[in-house]
């Protein structure tokens, strides 16, 4: 973990990791070792320029410069630590109550915190320090209390995100007390981002310190800070420069360490996205796939996401024409999503992708991810299954709606608002005005999806990738989710990859189903020959999975035997053989690769000849 | 085991004119030792239903037995990603849920749901969808419950996966006799689980009854909607 978020720093962030260490270290030792020089009065020397003696030259007592500033390290970072851990306490304790109390009293310290928030920093420092009196103290306490309500917000924000999650509802079921669920349950899960929102805090406090000390509101005399040595260097920056430089420029570094620390650290935890994907590289041999059609809205030949140690989505080609729907349907872990993620440029690092072709509306989306945005941002819409998570919980929907066309067309706010409110009626929210102004969690689950998928047209897209865009709604949403989706679909002209695992609904809404299992496409057939006229047993079994409305209800539910192989150690050959009522010696030896059939149908099994009735897939099997 | 009943049960979010009534003075019975299937659409109250019965909705008024307190209810979620702290083993989750910790327990409970017992000290990152489930359904009767609330347990899963929880589901409760309130968007689902039907629309009951009947010969207009909406293949 360590050494590969190390990997994944690069050298910007090793470097400011290292520069940490060294400003910990000096803060430790300088003292130790220099105070000596630093306080040694030399009336021989006084306001000395720059020299092999004294590098940064010596002050008004002719006092070596920067020996003072080494020494200044451990009260300037101390200092500023003392102050982000009262402020990150405090923050901390505000923020975690709005989880602890109730609905109602959490929202008035929400807006308490709001409020705060909104004033800038130094002037509620300044005030503070007004308050508290001027001097080391008062200082620590200023920037204390000025970090505070950001840091609140923040942990307020991360805990009503983690709040809402199931298991914290499980929980307080189970009788467990609201004290408890925030030690056990909600700390925990917000630590990371906290320690890391702490350390960039610490930067801030770094140069919140130097800032009042420079004005004298900070550390007096006779302690001194970089605050204070950059004040009187300053006073005397005609005569030399370097007395102001060294001072100023500690206080530079030493923030952007704790900044940057603070980054490089998120990003190794994957905090904060860099969308750096690679791809490009030369893939390895195809399966025997047909190009895909020239006029196509979406080509994909050969298409592979690996991760460190795995790779699974392993060779998929298919291709959208515009104004068509196709599916996706495959067991969970077969590569669906990874597939659509790839498609939309959306693998973050340490995934990669490569592909021998991949375009989008003629463009060949491979390379430099940023080159593509614009297109991806405008013409490709995907959405999601979990439109919780996809929803930002404390902004107003209207408002995450309008963010798309102002980012990327630049409406201004009122047209993007307005846009954001038709796109609202268009996927069938009554009173969208109404509601546009609501917050995710006051939408019901259907009407959530409906958002994200009002989300998704908000700047008319070519194509509209969804992914289990109905699993979690019940029949008529669904079928009221299906019927949007088609209208936009014909309305607009617009492709639809639809991803899902259930059979029925592929079968309904799409003209195409494309059958995943570990990573790859075993079969492809027209909608209409699922039920009856599927080639791949995977296929077969999967339709005659789903429990219908004559089902008899005092046997076993049919279930696939066994599980998917694991990605990271597929077998050789076809990878369904273990769960296959027709495996055969040469299933077990050689992977059967996805021949053309017919018409556009293809299939990859050596025995897709055979017919097999469905009932001979067992019947009853625990899984 | 005990019957799970519902007076006259109204929640209503928000104030007294600007609000929503999510349930509608709702009278419902779960009888002892039966499953009851609610279906009915998105933001029908279904899941505001349920989730006053556990204590996590406030009553506007109504009165529901048993009461919330206690431990007497519990309840499986939808999201198996979500239903579990992904910083403690399953293990612990399970034993958070008992009134004291019980490792023999732990791992009768795993056993009970299909699951290795040896598996009680895994993170749930480890476990299928379908096994976060079942370790979620093994959590819900840790506490002794007298009454199971499922609410779209298996909605987030696959087709394949999906017929295990079901077959643990049912036998569970047969074996157990449990007293079961199951949510699910699905008819099938629905009508292979439960020995009664309740449909639910703008957070009322307008329909409730033996399953054959209600699905065979619907009474209610939205009953019979309902039914043309269950997804039919193309073609
Ligand atoms: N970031 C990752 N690192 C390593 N492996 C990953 C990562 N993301 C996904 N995988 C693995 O890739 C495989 C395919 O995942 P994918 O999400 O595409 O499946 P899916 O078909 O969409 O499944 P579901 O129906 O559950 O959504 C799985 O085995 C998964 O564990
Ligand atoms: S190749 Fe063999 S094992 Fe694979 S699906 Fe076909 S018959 Fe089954
Ligand atoms: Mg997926």
């Amino acid at each position: 973990m360590a050494a590969r978020g190390l990997r994944r720093a690069g050298p910007l962030g090793i470097s400011a990791l290292a520069l940490l260490v060294l400003v910990i270290v000096l803060a430790l030792v300088a003292p130790l070792i220099w105070q000596q020089r630093a306080d040694a009065i030399n009336a021989a020397e006084i306001l000395r320029g720059p020299s092999g003696a004294h590098p940064a030259g010596t002050d008004l007592l002719g006092r070596d410069i920067f020996a003072r500033v080494l020494v200044a390290t451990r009260l300037s970072v101390g200092l500023a630590l003392l102050a982000t851990v009262l402020g990150v306490t405090a923050g901390l304790l505000v923020g975690a109550t709005t989880a602890v109390l109730g609905r109602r009293a959490g929202r008035w310290i929400g807006t308490l915190i709001n409020i705060t928030v909104a004033f800038p920093n130094l002037l509620l420092a300044l005030f503070f320090a007004v308050i508290f009196g001027v001097g080391a103290k008062g200082a620590v306490l200023a920037i204390g209390f000025a970090t505070a309500p950001g840091f609140a917000r923040i942990t307020q924000t991360l805990a009503s995100g983690v709040a809402g999650r199931d298991f914290i509802a499980a929980a307080r079921i189970a009788g467990v007390g609201r004290f408890r669920i925030l030690t056990r349950h909600v700390l925990p899960n917000i630590a990371e981002p906290l320690v890391v929102t702490a350390t960039i805090a610490m930067g801030g406090a770094m140069l919140a310190f130097a800032s009042l000390s420079f004005l004298g509101l900070g550390v007096q005399a006779p302690s001194y800070d970089w605050g204070r040595l950059l004040g009187e260097g300053l006073q005397q920056i005609y005569i030399h420069p370097a007395g102001a430089l060294i001072p100023g420029l500690a206080v530079v570094l030493a923030a952007m360490a704790f900044n940057l620390s603070g980054e490089v650290v998120a990003r190794a935890i994957g905090l904060r996205s860099t969308s750096t994907g690679t791809l490009g590289d030369p893939p390895p041999p195809a399966p025997s796939d047909p190009m895909p059609e020239a006029d196509a809205l979406l080509a994909v030949h050969n298409l592979q996401v690996s991760f460190p140690g795995v790779r699974p989505v392993r060779g998929v080609s298919l291709s959208l024409r515009r104004g068509e729907a196709v599916g996706i349907v495959g067991e969970s872990g077969s590569g669906k999503s990874l597939t659509a993620l790839a498609i939309a440029r959306l693998i973050e690092p340490p995934g990669e992708v490569t592909a021998d072709r991949l375009e989008f509306l003629g463009e060949d989306l491979r390379g430099d991810v940023s080159a593509h945005r614009r297109l991806l941002g405008t013409s490709l819409a995907m959405v999601f299954q979990d439109p919780m998570t996809s929803l930002n919980p404390v902004q107003r929907v209207g408002r995450q709606l309008a963010e798309v066309v102002r980012t990327h067309q630049r409406a201004d706010r009122r047209t993007a608002w307005a846009r954001a409110v038709d796109r609202l009626s268009a996927v069938r929210i009554a009173d969208a005005a109404k509601r546009a102004g609501q917050l995710p969690h006051e939408f019901s689950g259907g009407m959530r999806q409906r958002a994200m998928i009002g989300m998704g047209v908000m700047a008319n897209p070519a194509l509209v990738i969804a992914d289990e865009p109905t699993t979690a709604l019940d029949v008529t949403v669904q079928k009221q989710v299906l019927q949007l989706l088609q209208n936009i679909r014909s309305a607009e002209n617009v492709g639809l990859l639809f991803i899902s695992h259930d059979v029925t609904v592929v079968g309904q809404v799409c003209e195409r189903v494309l059958v995943m299992y570990a990573g790859r496409i075993v079969e492809d057939l027209p909608a209409s020959a699922l039920r009856e006229h599927a080639r791949h047993p995977y296929t077969r079994a999967l339709v005659a999975a789903v429990p219908d409305m004559e089902t008899d209800r005092n046997l076993p539910l049919a279930v696939i035997p066994g599980r998917p192989p694991d990605p990271r150690d597929l077998p050789v050959g076809c990878a369904f053989a273990a769960r296959c009522p027709l495996a055969t010696d040469r299933c077990r030896e050689e992977d059967p690769p996805l021949d053309s059939l017919e018409t556009g149908r293809r299939v990859a099994c050596w025995h897709a000849e055979q017919t097999v009735p469905h009932l001979s897939l067992i019947k009853g099997e625990q899984s | 085991m005990r019957a799970l009943t519902f007076e006259n049960v109204t929640v209503r979010f928000g104030s007294r004119r600007r609000g929503t009534v999510a349930v509608d003075d709702v009278s419902l019975v779960v009888p002892a030792g039966q499953v009851v299937g609610l279906v009915g659409e998105s933001g029908s109250g279904k899941s505001t239903l349920a989730r006053a019965a556990v204590g996590l909705a406030p009553l506007t008024a109504g009165r529901i037995t048993p009461s919330a307190r206690g431990r007497h209810v519990q309840m499986v979620f939808q999201d198996p990603y979500s239903a579990l702290d992904p910083r403690m083993s399953i293990g612990e989750s399970i034993a958070e849920a008992m009134p004291s910790v019980d490792r023999a327990e732990v791992a009768r409970l795993l056993e009970l749901v299909g699951l290795p017992a040896d598996r009680a000290r895994d993170r749930p990152h480890l476990l299928s969808g379908g096994q976060r489930q079942r370790v979620a359904l093994a959590r819900a009767l840790a506490g002794n419950p007298e009454v199971i609330i499922a609410d779209e347990i298996t909605s987030a899963l696959d087709v394949s996966i999906q017929g295990a929880v079901l077959n643990v589901v049912r036998e569970l409760q047969r074996r157990m006799n449990l007293t079961m309130l199951f949510i699910s968007h699905n008819l099938a689902v629905v009508r292979y689980v439960s020995d009664i039907v309740a449909v639910m629309r703008e957070g009322k009951i307008v329909e409730y009854g033996p399953v054959d009947e209600v699905l065979g010969d619907p009474r209610h207009e939205y009953t019979r909607e309902l039914l043309a909406a269950v997804p039919r293949p193309a073609h």
